[in-house]
Order: C-alpha cells, then structure tokens, then sequence
C-alpha cells in the first residue's frame, strides 16, 4: 500500500556561517527580552506543522510563492529530510526529480547518468540496462545519450530525468519546477505516461508554477504559504483562491473535458 | 471529491507514531541497506576512478605510476641517509607506502565523504552507507593498482626477502647494530588479507565518523589534513624502528609506537607481505580498535544519521 502521512512536522535549518547575532543585537535583545533566537546557530523555519495524508491514485499540485516551502516540503515527502519535530512515514517506491543541475553527474554520459540513476532509485543493473533502448526512445535523445551531460540543454535533462523516473515503475513521483522546460510536444508525451503512471499504482507530487502544467498533471493541491500549508483542496478551489480568479474560466470545453474537469 | 477524502483522512489519521529518526533500529537499517546497495557504491567507485583519468591516455596506470616514482625515491633516499640494506628497505618502504596510501585515502577522503555528496544526498533518498562504502571502494581499487607496484619490487627482490634472518641494515643477524631479525617471505603472506579486512571495515567506521564530525564542523577536516602529514613521518614508513634504535639502550623507543594506532594498523598488513612478523599487540590493538570504532560510528549513526541531509 503506498502512503504518506506526516504528522505536525516542521524542518528547521540550521544556518552555520550566517554571522551570529552582533553586540548591537545583543544588546537590543537583553533590553527587550524577545529579540534573537534561543539557540546560538540561526534557525530557518522552512516547513512548519504540516500535517498530511497522501494515498494510491493522489495527484497532488503544490502551488505557493517562492521560498514558501514547496520544494522543501517535496523533499520531506521524499525522504531526504527527516523531520526536526513531528513524525512522517513513508511507503512506497520514491523517484523524485529536483534541480536537473545537481542531481547529475555532468562530466559523464547520460547513458552513465541513467545508470547510476537507476541504481540510485533501487534498480538492478541489468533490469536498467534493458530499459536503456525505452529510455532513449521516450527521450528522443538517441546518439546524445553518449555525449557527457554538460553538453546538454535544460530541456534535454528533463526529458532524460522523465525519461529514467517513468520507466522504473515508481510508486511516488516527486517532481519540483523545471521540469517545465520541455517542448509542448514532448509535455504531452510525458502526461500520457506519467497520468499513466499514477493510475498503475502510484501518487504523484507536483510543485509547479505553471497553471498549464498542473491542470494536465494533478487533480489536488496543496498552497504552501510561509512554510505552512495555507489550504488544501480539489486543483480548482486552490488555484482560484492563490490566484485570486478561477483559472478555468477561460478554457475550452474540450480542454476541461481531458483535465476531467467539469465547468 | 479528492480533497474530501484527504480531509477525512486527517480527521481519521491514527495517532502519530514516535519519530524514528534517532533509533538504533534506523542506523542499522541505514547500514544494511547500503551493504546491499552493492552495485551502487560499486558503480561509483570504479566511476570515480574512471573519471579522474578521463583524457588521460594511460588513465588508472597513473596511480601505480605516481606510487612507483616516489616510493622508488623515498626508499633510495632514505636507504642511504640511514646506510640501510636497498634489497630489503625498498621493499620495506614501497610496501609501507601501499598501506598508507590506503589509510590516507580513507581518512582524507573519508571525512568529506558527505561534504563531496552534497549534490546526490540532497537530490536522492538513499543510504548515507553508499557514500562511506563508495568512499572505501574508490580507496579499495587505488590499493589494487597500487598493487602491481608491490608485485614487481617484490619479484626483483623476492631472494633476499625469502631469506631466513634477513635484516633491514643488510648486517648479518645477530652482530651489532644489524637490527631486527625477520623470519623471511613464507605462507604468513596470507595474514595480510584478514589484515585489509580489518582495514576495509576500519576505513568504512572512518568514513561514518569522520564523514559526519566534519560535515558539522568543517574546521575538522582542516585539523586532520594537517595532522596527517604528521602522521606520516611519526609511523614507520620511510623509516624502520628496528634499524633506528638497533643500538642498546633504545628499547624504550620501541614502547613509543605502541601509543600510535595508526603503527598497528600498518604493521599487521606491512609485516606479512615482506616476510616480517606483526607483534600479537598490533594484533589485539587493531582488532579492539575495529570492534570500539564501530561502535562509535553507530552511535554517531543513530543520534546524527537524519541530521547530514540538513548540514551539507
């Protein structure tokens, strides 16, 4: 059974080479009694009481400014953070996808990079050796796959990043913004798998700032606001209430009808 | 109707579970995991060796090279500063180096196991276990290369090394200032693989210690890079105890190395595969060094395992 649920956790940073309170501070702080924190390393309070139940078939957006928590929050869900306070259980089979820029090795091949990938995602070697030819099917990449990945552009490691998470037969998709960089073209391929993909026996979380991407992707949201979550609730209620107007609006019957929205 | 459904959960979600983060259960979970994760860190390290060389046209050969050149250097300088018996100090030395080679490695590299992970362990969910044992893996196949070094100068020297009673000074045993007496190459050559056994796991609580002091406080690795080269030359490397204090009235020189742990560990390996006989203490030394640092390394595991993640 594939499951998140977190109960009431918070992620806290410590930030070791932000400058320590200074004297004037110092001095401030004694006098009023509230300033500076208790602890001598500066905390950022990223994430903050989040309390969450994800199950089988979720399709979930986050949705929040930026530095409101989205991408912390995902890698919470993860489990790359564990939480400071609070408690998360996670069961499942995780493939996330963050910043294309680190995850990989860019001195490589992408056929390295699909290896090791793989393997990092709980893969057998040989298992991913012979997801090798569908992986660069799906990609389109086919001879560019030898080429080190610093020759790649953005959108070319996004579609090698969908290209390994959708073929592993994950059961949690994690994606972060950037994922956004691909052609309209190839984003739809990537929608047929990846709807296809939850239905199998999956969930799926989205953080994305693109209205488009999250209609095609997710029926649910999360608005993450300051390190809380603002509000939970069906796609539409949510973005109407981030954006302050019902994104729907404007779309076609047809559009509607594929997202299985009714208007 | 989906939000529905996630609202009731919350409202039906059991009650919250203790946190598991700092239990011994999850330390060791983490541990087994990445043992298992073999092709993992295996991949990485042959990997890593693969991309230091990458251009270059006789790649991985470099390593047995750069160890050749200056262990050939060091024993012929240090063969003749201390008037040492070349035939069985070079062999004594390039073998000493082979042993600190990987000792260092794993210390040096060992400590920023997670600091040089930064980018993966943010990016991947997976046992903080892959990075040490990638770390002692990379380590392991330097070792093997550097092997082939140890190969050749022991086949050049094998007749003198195979020699009962043979001494580092190249004096006859027994007459003055000769030194000690070693029993010669014989089938204890086999006690070296237990050795780097002990090494290996050795390398690997380094790696989990270390990894995590340093990735909290990043004065750490500073400290130990400039303790190390220290540490070079205060164990018996280029230099040899038994040849140094072969004079009368020097035995207490010899109780000094006992307080050095790092003279254990490269004692137990060195000795066997030159045809010397490690004393019982490094022995016991060693094994009660592996067995105590274990232990600290799952403790460290335990309280700090989820707490790397937030420090690199």
């Amino acid at each position: 059974m594939v499951s998140i649920d977190v109960w009431n956790a918070s992620v806290d940073f410590p930030i070791f080479d932000a400058k320590t309170r200074s004297l004037k501070k110092q001095v401030l702080g004694k006098v009023g009694g509230k300033i500076g924190t208790e602890t001598r390393v500066p905390i950022v309070e990223a994430l903050h009481d989040i309390t969450l139940s994800l199950r089988e078939g979720d399709r979930v957006a986050l949705v929040g400014h930026n530095g409101a928590g989205k991408s912390t929050l995902l890698r919470l869900l993860a489990g790359i953070y564990e939480p400071t306070r609070g408690a998360a259980k996670i069961n499942g089979k995780i493939a996330p996808v963050f910043d294309l820029a680190v995850g990989m090795d860019q001195e490589i091949s992408g056929l390295e990079n699909i290896m090791i990938r793989g393997l990092f995602l709980g893969m057998p070697r040989k298992e991913m050796e012979k997801r090798v030819d569908d992986i660069a099917e799906f990609s389109e990449l086919g001879d560019y796959l030898q080429m080190p990945l610093r020759t790649y552009s953005t959108g070319m490691r996004v579609r090698l990043a969908l290209g390994i998470v959708t073929s592993i037969d994950p059961e949690i998709l994690i994606l972060d913004e950037g994922i956004g960089a691909v052609d309209a073209a190839f984003m739809a391929k990537a929608r047929e798998r990846l709807v296809d993909l939850v239905k199998r026996s999956g969930m799926l979380v989205f953080a994305s700032h693109s209205d488009d991407l999250l209609f095609e992707l997710c029926n649910t949201a999360i608005w993450m606001d300051e390190g809380h979550m603002k509000m939970q609730g069906t796609l539409r209620e949510v973005l109407t209430a981030y954006k302050g107007r019902d994104p729907f609006e404007h779309m076609s019957a047809e559009t509607l009808k594929r997202i299985g929205e009714s208007v | 109707m989906q939000a529905a459904t996630a609202t009731e959960r919350l409202t039906t979600l059991e009650p919250p579970p203790e946190s598991s983060s700092k239990t011994f259960t999850r330390a060791f979970q983490d541990i087994v995991g990445g043992l298992r994760a073999r092709e993992l860190w295996g991949h990485l390290g042959w990997q890593d060796i693969k991309q230091r060389y990458r251009r270059s046209v006789i790649g991985p050969l470099w390593i047995s090279i750069s160890m050749g050149v200056t262990a050939l250097g060091l024993g012929i300088l240090y063969a003749v500063l201390f008037g040492n018996d070349l035939k069985t100090f070079l062999p004594y030395v390039t073998t000493g180096f082979l042993v600190w080679g990987f000792i260092n490695g794993c210390i040096t590299e060992g400590m920023d196991a997670f600091i040089s992970n930064e980018g993966l362990i943010k990016h991947l969910p997976a046992p903080l276990t892959v990075y040490a044992l990638r770390t002692v893996w990379r380590q392991t196949l330097m070792f093997l290369h550097n092997l082939v070094v140890y190969l050749i100068i022991i086949g050049i020297f094998f007749k003198w090394l195979a020699a009962d009673n043979y001494t580092l000074t190249g004096k006859p045993c027994g007459t003055t200032g000769a030194g000690v007496c070693h029993p010669g190459l014989s089938a204890m050559w086999l006690t070296a693989i237990p050795a780097f056994l002990l090494l290996a796991v050795t390398g690997v609580w380094v790696t989990l210690l270390l990894g995590i002091i340093s990735t909290r406080f990043r004065d750490i690795p500073q400290v130990i890079n400039s303790l190390i080269q220290l540490f070079f030359y205060m164990t018996p490397i280029v230099w040899s105890p038994d040849v140094l204090f072969a004079n009368p009235g020097h035995e207490w020189a010899h109780v000094l190395f006992q307080f050095n742990p790092l003279y254990h560990y490269v004692q137990i390996m060195r000795a066997p595969m030159i045809g010397q006989v490690a004393s019982m203490t490094s022995w016991l030394a060693v094994i009660a060094m592996t067995v105590v640092g274990s232990a600290l390394a799952v403790v460290a595991m335990r309280n700090y395992r989820s707490r790397v993640s937030y420090w690199v």
